[in-house]
């Protein structure tokens, strides 16, 4: 069922490339085009006329320029803590020689660079944790979902807990996930830290509910005539979950995953300011702390990023579900 | 567990009396690191520099340790993270393991081999709260005469009361340095910063106060204080110069002249953590010394470059000039009034690397002064707490190491020979009142304002 073809909104730039352009393609080049970089353009002529207007006691609020400053200083810092990694390793084996000579039957462990992460590593983490809690939840979601969906029984047992924890913040959960993180997961030598699964496990709480909810709703509007087809054919439980209720729920089951996968980003985000884990929520919070003449600039290439993260993040999810669902119509935008 | 402390101790101190006739001393002298990964925390203040030094300047891998450095967000967090293992050591208020050993807050016996540095401090008051001082002020040569005692902010206070008002200053932590170094400013001066009654529940520390204290992070006094929540706030480097640089605030005393040369921030582990990895902590310690003894040498020498790692994001973070202000030996009162002292922020001179007992001993004094010791004690209670949390021992291992080992020089540290870990009694406080470590009773007694011997609230 994956079909990959030429996408149909790189049509028109084929025509222009070719020079010939019909006028649905002008059109289309206008609205795809010409629109946005007009208002980003204008968004940017509005955000430095406000910027030069507000001043912080850190200095004047940073306009775009400042802005693409910080992005330039956060990238140059990327690289020269790399090299300082590159010479933390080479240090390292010079320490592992010498030692080895001084104590021959020492087995050598090769550490891991211990510098302060950067802006990318810390987008890393981010996308990683954020990732892993989506995951977690989906896999705990999508199952319930259809159980929920096909049992009005187990509906109507679950519904009211659904209900109940669904509002819930992020940030009521993370104490409660903190301190149960930090008393059940106790390792001499951990696989992954403590920190980690405190924002894995917050993610998860937090973006289990849409994809529950979308699933089990998509599971239940099932067409009564394919459940029909299904009698009829005498499917199994399981093939009857297969081959009928499945790919009549995705596109459902899909508007849940975005919506979580979205929630999951901002919960992950609010849950590392808070909690002080690594990740982009960690860097945004630093930089407040530090107070120095470039931080508001370097919040705001943060904020920058993780709406484009963000966005691709749910582009992302809208590939994955052209790819898999049969109805193209449900997944336009 | 203790035991085998004892035994590496022995076989440390052996190593060393063999180590003066066989040549290769170094690694002798202390055995390999135990735990070789470390992670240590610390609180965005320009006193964290010895870490940040031993960090950059290699000094932890020559020691081979392969630390990382983590911000933390207040000294809550820290001590919470020291206390269940997340961090292996941190970057402590003397006040912390002092607090932490005798159950005042958080309860867990933590120690300490290493003591951080001396003074850093200041009192910073908002610009409407300077404007109403700076009438009580004498002035000469149009400057006012440093230091400004409390008595100036008496009035100010009094008007808000009037107003109807409450006067609210910040600190950064019940137990911190700041907290003892305002209150005992504010008493000074006549006015009662309120006492602690834990026995009855009351852990606020505003009974009975002129001033209400309360406890803000480092980091977020500036903007506190620019809020308006409170109107003055005492706190460490860079946070006083902050205030000056957004002109939001003007700082109107340091701690170096409240008292000449207190004992600041201290280096604080797990006492399960260093009978663990013995080795380990003397390595720390090692390495910790020479960065100390880098940052004072050469009078200030190194002080510019130093500030520049501190500038940089991931340890203090805040501008060059503003850590510069205070870390090269001035310091900024009213803006423009820019002052020398020399001693403002002290790692190594006057022996500031070690933990001394009458250092303790302060700290414990001022605890059950406001009422953190809610029962008066007898002299030897504050001896054995002293004994328990500040370990020269350690100290004294690793500085004969190092001495050991050719990098520092035996005149550089205090003689250990007859060093019996107490300072002789210090007078140079604010309100002279000489401070004796072996007579803290006595010591208590001699406030006008505080609790004393068999007081209770």
């Amino acid at each position: 069922m994956v079909t990959l073809t030429f996408p149909t909104w790189m049509e028109p730039y084929r025509a222009l490339a070719t020079g010939k352009v019909s006028r649905d393609q002008w059109q289309a080049l206008m609205r795809q085009l010409l629109w946005p970089v007009l208002g980003i353009g204008l968004f940017l002529l509005l955000w430095q006329f406000a910027a030069q207007r507000i001043d912080t006691s850190l200095g004047q609020f940073p306009g775009p320029a400042q802005v693409w400053e910080q992005a330039g200083n956060l990238v140059s810092e990327h690289q020269q803590s790399r090299e300082r990694e590159v010479a933390f390793y080479e240090r390292q084996e010079k320490y592992i020689a010498a030692r080895l000579q001084q104590q021959p039957d020492w087995e050598p462990v090769t550490r891991d660079y211990t510098g302060a992460p950067t802006f990318f590593d810390q987008i890393g983490t981010s996308l990683i944790t954020v990732m892993s809690g989506f995951l977690l939840a989906s896999m705990i979601a999508i199952p319930l979902g259809i159980v929920i969906g096909l049992s009005s029984t187990v509906h109507a047992a679950v519904n009211p807990l659904v209900q109940l924890f669904k509002p819930v913040s992020p940030l009521a959960w993370l104490p409660l996930v903190t301190m149960v993180v930090s008393a059940l997961y106790v390792s001499d030598d951990p696989m992954v830290s403590k920190s980690f699964l405190t924002s894995m496990f917050t993610v998860s709480l937090c973006c289990l509910w849409p994809t529950l909810m979308n699933t089990a709703v998509g599971v239940t509007s099932v067409s009564q005539d394919l459940t029909n087809v299904s009698r009829v054919l005498r499917l199994n439980a399981l093939s009857h979950v297969r081959k009928i209720v499945l790919p009549s729920a995705l596109p459902m089951m899909f508007t849940g995953l975005r919506l979580s996968l979205g929630i999951a980003w901002m919960v992950l985000i609010a849950a590392e300011m808070l909690a002080q884990n690594p990740g982009l929520g960690k860097f945004v919070w630093d930089e407040f702390q530090n107070g120095s003449s470039q931080s508001l600039g370097r919040i705001m290439v943060a904020v920058i990023v993780i709406g484009l993260i963000g966005f691709l993040l749910d582009r992302l999810m809208l590939m994955l579900q052209r790819a898999l669902v049969w109805d193209k119509a449900s997944a336009q935008r | 567990m203790m035991k085998g402390f004892k035994k590496t101790f022995c076989g440390v101190l052996a190593a060393m009396t063999l180590g003066l006739s066989a040549t290769s001393v170094a690694d002798d002298a202390v055995g390999w690191p135990e735990k070789a990964d470390l992670k240590f925390g610390f609180i965005k203040l320009t006193d964290m520099a010895p870490l940040a030094i031993a960090y950059e300047k290699g000094y932890f891998e020559e020691e081979g340790l392969f630390v990382t450095l983590e911000a933390q967000a207040n000294w809550k967090v820290l001590l919470d993270r020291v206390i269940d293992g997340q961090l292996d050591g941190a970057h402590m208020l003397a006040g912390q393991p002092l607090g932490a050993t005798i159950g005042y807050g958080t309860e867990a016996h933590i120690i300490t081999a290493f003591s951080m540095d001396l003074n850093g401090n200041g009192i910073t008051v908002s610009n409407s709260v300077w404007e109403e001082m700076k009438k009580h002020i004498p002035s000469k040569d149009g400057k006012p005469v440093h230091p400004i005692k409390a008595d100036t902010l008496k009035p100010v206070v009094e008007q808000y009361k009037d107003a109807g008002k409450s006067f609210k200053m910040g600190m950064v932590f019940p137990v911190s340095t700041h907290n003892y170094e305002l209150r005992y400013w504010l008493a000074a001066g006549g006015l009662n910063p309120g006492y602690y009654a834990p026995h009855k529940g009351d852990t606020s520390g505003q009974l009975q106060a002129d001033v209400l204290l309360s406890v803000t992070p480092p980091p977020q006094m500036p903007a506190t204080l620019e809020a308006g929540t409170i109107h003055g706030y005492c706190v460490g480097e860079p946070w006083n110069q902050q205030a000056v640089f957004k002109g939001i605030g003007v700082p109107v005393i340091t701690d170096y002249e409240i008292w000449k040369n207190n004992p600041e921030k201290v280096f604080g582990v797990s006492k399960a953590w260093a009978e663990e990895y013995p080795n380990t902590h003397i390595r720390v310690v090692k390495a910790m010394i020479r960065a100390a003894k880098w940052l004072d040498e050469n009078n200030n020498a190194n002080r510019p470059e130093a500030v520049k790692i501190l500038s940089r994001p991931n340890y203090v973070g805040a501008d060059y000039d503003v850590i510069a202000n205070s870390m090269t030996g001035t310091f900024e009162y009213e803006k423009g009034d820019k002052r020398e002292i020399p001693d403002f922020n002290v790692f190594f001179r006057h022996n500031a690397t070690y933990p001394y007992y009458s250092d303790a001993i302060w700290y414990l004094t001022q605890m059950r002064r406001w009422g953190q010791i809610s029962e008066s004690k007898p002299d030897s209670w504050y001896m054995d707490i002293a004994k328990k949390v500040y370990r020269p021992d350690i100290y004294t291992q690793a500085a004969k190491s190092l001495i050991a080992e050719g990098k520092m020089s035996a005149d550089e540290f205090p003689d250990f020979a007859s060093e019996d870990g107490f300072k002789p009694p210090q007078s140079e406080f604010i309100d002279n009142v000489t401070y004796d470590g072996r007579k803290p009773n006595e010591y208590l007694s001699k406030f006008p304002i505080g609790l004393k011997d068999g007081d209770t609230l």
